[in-house]
């Protein structure tokens, strides 16, 4: 079972309110899609933190139903 | 194989290989896009490293994501640390950082071109 963009979004800004998403479908499939995250929440946490958090806001559907989540996170300039 | 039974083997790979790469497939055949890219990556900076094929060992596929607290395969574990997956290895061979990394942890490589 796929997922779709806004659900993707929906989740990350479920757990990151102050979050700026963007999600884009790379493969049409509904199971490949690239993210980019942009909240003060990341801000001195290590890259691999803030994917973990990225992780854990899509509440385990990472790597069963999102096959493929490229992702890009930052905190803001 | 119980959960601690392939905890103790992660735990014993990724001390006993500087560089340890859970992957799909192998370095030869690697049967994931994302897999194959770390390997190409560590490759071309001359890094000598190990694999695991997740694909053979289904308690291991599941095992490492619980080890390291991460969903996804590949997984690079350097000096025994978690160093991150596909796109963590990308941007930090990009940025020059897996080059320092390598070269803080005494791990011989070429300086990416």
């Amino acid at each position: 079972m796929a997922m779709t963009a806004n659900a993707i979004e929906n989740l990350i800004r479920a757990a990151i309110p102050d979050a700026r998403v963007t999600v884009e479908d790379l493969a049409g499939d509904g199971d490949h899609y690239a993210a980019t995250v942009v909240s003060e929440q990341f801000r001195g946490l290590t890259r691999l933190k803030q994917h973990q958090m990225i992780y854990a806001a899509l509440q385990g559907r990472m790597g069963g139903e999102l096959h493929a989540l490229a992702l890009q996170t930052s905190a803001p300039e | 194989m119980s959960q601690d039974v392939v905890a103790d083997r992660i735990a014993k790979e990724i001390a006993e290989n500087p560089v340890m790469l859970y992957m799909k497939g192998t370095a030869m055949f690697p049967q994931c896009g994302f897999s194959a890219r770390v390997v190409q990556i560590l490759s071309h900076m001359n890094v000598p490293f190990a694999t695991a094929n997740v694909l053979e060992d289904p308690e291991l596929r599941d095992g490492i994501k619980q080890f390291s607290q991460w969903p996804t395969i590949p997984q690079l574990y350097v000096k025994g640390e978690f160093v991150g997956g596909c796109d963590i290895i990308t941007e930090m061979y990009q940025t020059g950082e897996l080059t320092s990394l390598m070269a803080e942890n005494g791990i011989a490589h070429s300086v990416a071109a």
